[in-house]
């Protein structure tokens, strides 16, 4: 069993008098120790919402819904109550955010922020939580962290900020954290270095780490494992090779096509995925990237594509994959049960995506779900 | 988890050494804001205003020529009241007589003490009671779940119905129900100016709730009064020192319209520009220059709050930072 397993999960947002929105419709994975996993998509797909709904700190607001499961360790995340969420948070699981300015606070010293976190839930105090403070500020790579203790954010430069919010968030040496865009607000070479440091962290301390980004650069050069998220569903789920090398859904097929390249010849255009995020079919419909994808096929409309299992471990959510070179479609889903992702060790099967089944019960004859 | 290995470290730290370089001239919120206000012609013009106000407040008393409660216009027979006499300046008495043949310069200078006493006292009771208000209302709303929201209704209910009542009506009531005396004026100019402390503070909690580093503490398991009181309270604090400043000069104003209206300090012994002024008004046919004095004076000390808090708006405004 996984560190992390999320089963299901789904979060809508209603308001009294406007449809209620899916943000996150579905949404299954799960992160090992010391593993690094990727949860990518462009704006809107679900991302943050699905990492806030982990954590907990969704704004409490009537016409929210969680659903399904986050079992972290045993225990489901969304079932605990306030004080037991709080006692987790920052000690076993925690969280780095997009933007390290807005995300410190601007008017206490760096040192007293990151000392809040030792005095919660290490219950250090005084002249040792500084100590402490100062030895984690240089092991996120803070030089003269003594002096950094004193300062006020705004006197930090962006890596520098990020660099605290990273001290501030491993300085209970959590077993889970979860890193939205970290990079995203940074330059090239801040964003570099971050990543390197977030990798050392990870090997160092078996921190299982789950990487929301919508940047596939970040992507290929720090995850083990990758899932693409599109209109609030994983559509795609793979390692880190085979999904650069042959992705298989249109849209990750898509997003990857329209990486900037700068061994592309003069002149030559940028291929963005037609459309926006916002064209989506709802799920229950057919395929919510159906109105922008270019294999588009009948089949794709009138019923939800189902989660296809294919025989070396990975998953996607289409009805007509990008082929995949020497094998016949027939051959190639021979799949295995979630969880169990042995190649070959299992009859094909295909698990229907909606409504949501129990993984590994369900079992339908390859050939029947896939073309 | 051990530390960041070897030479990649030291890139690390070269590459971090030569970022932090250009911040090495930042200083505390606080420092720049201060920076800022040095710069502003309005907030100095302010600031000078108010420290002459206050030294004169201080250490006025004890220069003044003569005492502000020797009636020795009369005894020496210059002040006339019955034939229309009240001397005017002169070289011993700059600003002449009042009614009573006391020297007017004295008082406006005793005076200050007594102005600059009840503006600060009064200003200090609404922003002690009115930020404890909001606070805790704010507090309730931004971090607490619905329980908060009824506190917060409960408190802001209460605050709406001092703010429907006009502020004079409000302020003369209190000094009614307690009884003319400086204490009264002081309370009743306090009252007035709490529900605008109370809303400030409550809403600027509110939206500070909503910050990405509340949801970062939040995120590392804080607890949420410590969140209110280390991250929400000191980020809403500048609009209400702001606030506070601009209070000042309404405090003053409206100290001096309830002493006018006879509900100050029934003993006129101890001068006060407001009282000043109120006694000034059965002689402004005699001598209107009675009643200029203590309003000039009036003026120009709302004055230089008004500049500076409007300044320290400027100065502290996250939006106007460069």
């Amino acid at each position: 069993m996984a560190l992390l397993d999320v089963e299901e999960l789904s979060v809508t947002f209603a308001r009294r008098g406007q449809r209620a929105v899916r943000a996150v419709d579905g949404v299954s994975f799960s992160v090992d120790a010391g593993e690094v996993v990727g949860l990518v998509g462009e704006s809107g797909c679900g991302k943050s919402v699905t990492s806030l709904a982990i954590m907990g700190l969704l704004p409490r607001q009537p016409g929210l819904q969680v659903g399904g499961r986050a079992v972290f360790d045993g225990t489901d995340l969304l079932q605990l109550d306030d004080r037991s969420r709080r006692d987790i948070r920052g000690r076993d699981v925690a969280m780095i955010f997009q933007d390290p300015l807005s995300s410190l606070n601007p008017v206490v010293p760096i040192g007293l922020q990151v000392t809040e976190v030792l005095t919660r839930h290490r219950g250090m105090r005084g002249e040792k939580a500084a100590r402490e403070a100062a030895q984690l500020l240089d092991r996120v790579g803070i030089p003269d962290p003594k002096r950094r203790l004193k300062e006020y954010p705004h006197q930090l430069s962006g890596g520098m900020r990020q660099r605290a919010l990273i001290a501030m968030a491993v300085a209970c040496q959590p077993r889970l954290l979860i890193a939205d865009e970290p990079t995203t607000a940074l330059d090239v070479t801040i964003q570099a270095q971050i990543l390197e440091l977030l990798k050392d962290l990870v090997r160092d301390s078996g921190t299982a780490l789950v990487m929301i980004t919508h940047d596939l650069g970040v992507v290929a050069g720090m995850c083990d494992t990758i899932n693409v998220l599109y209109g609030g569903r994983v559509v795609e789920t793979a390692r880190r090779r085979p999904l650069f090398r042959q992705p298989r859904h249109p849209y990750t097929v898509g997003l990857l096509g329209s990486v900037p390249r700068l061994d592309a010849g003069r002149g030559e255009r940028l291929n963005p995925i037609p459309g926006s995020v916002r064209d989506l079919l709802p799920w229950p419909d057919g395929c919510a990237f159906a109105p922008r994808c270019d294999r588009r096929v009948d089949a794709c409309v009138g019923e939800p594509p189902e989660l296809v299992l294919t025989h070396d471990g990975r998953s996607y959510r289409c009805v007509d994959p990008a082929p995949v070179a020497g094998l016949t479609p027939g051959e190639e889903v021979r799949a295995a049960a979630p969880g169990q992702a042995v190649p070959g060790s299992a009859p094909a099967q295909a698990v229907p995506g909606d409504p949501p089944a129990v993984p590994g019960l369900a079992a339908a004859p390859s050939e029947e779900e896939t073309p | 988890m051990t530390t960041v290995g070897g030479k990649k470290r030291e890139k690390i730290d070269r590459l971090a050494e030569l970022s932090a370089r250009e911040d090495e001239r930042g200083v505390s919120l606080w420092q720049d804001a201060f920076r800022r206000l040095r710069r502003n012609p309005a907030a100095v013009v302010g600031a000078v205003i108010l420290a002459v106000f206050v030294l004169v407040a201080i250490v006025g008393p004890f220069l003044v020529p003569y005492s502000p409660t020797d009636t020795m216009g009369i005894r020496e027979g210059v002040v006339r009241v019955g034939q229309g006499l009240i001397p005017g300046h002169s070289a011993e008495h700059w600003l002449g007589y009042d009614h009573q043949g006391r020297d007017v310069f004295s008082r406006m200078i005793v005076g200050a003490r007594q102005t600059l006493l009840v503006g600060v006292v009064a200003t200090m009771i609404g922003l002690a009671v009115g930020a404890l208000i909001g606070g805790v209302a704010g507090a309730a709303a931004g971090l607490g779940g619905r329980w908060g929201r009824w506190v917060d209704g409960a408190l802001m209910r209460f605050i709406d119905m001092l703010l429907a009542l006009p502020s004079l009506l409000l302020a003369v009531s209190i000094a009614a129900l307690l009884g003319p005396s400086l204490t009264t004026v002081m309370i009743a100019v306090g009252m007035v100016s709490v529900p605008v402390f109370a809303r400030l503070l409550r809403g600027s909690m509110i939206a500070q709730s909503n910050s990405d580093y509340v949801l970062a503490a939040t995120s590392l398991g804080v607890r949420k009064s410590k969140i209110a009181l280390t991250h929400v309270l000191p980020n809403s604090l500048a609009p209400v020192i702001v606030q506070a400043t601009l209070t000042l000069a309404t405090a003053i104003i409206e100290a001096a319209a309830l002493s006018f209206l006879g509900l100050g300090n029934p003993d006129s012994a101890i001068p006060e520009w407001g009282v000043m002024l109120a006694d000034a008004q059965q002689w402004l046919g005699i001598r209107p220059a009675l009643a200029i004095y203590p309003a000039v004076a009036i003026i120009i000390t709302a004055l230089g709050f008004t500049l500076l808090g409007e300044a320290m708006r400027e100065a502290l405004d996250p939006k106007l930072r460069k």
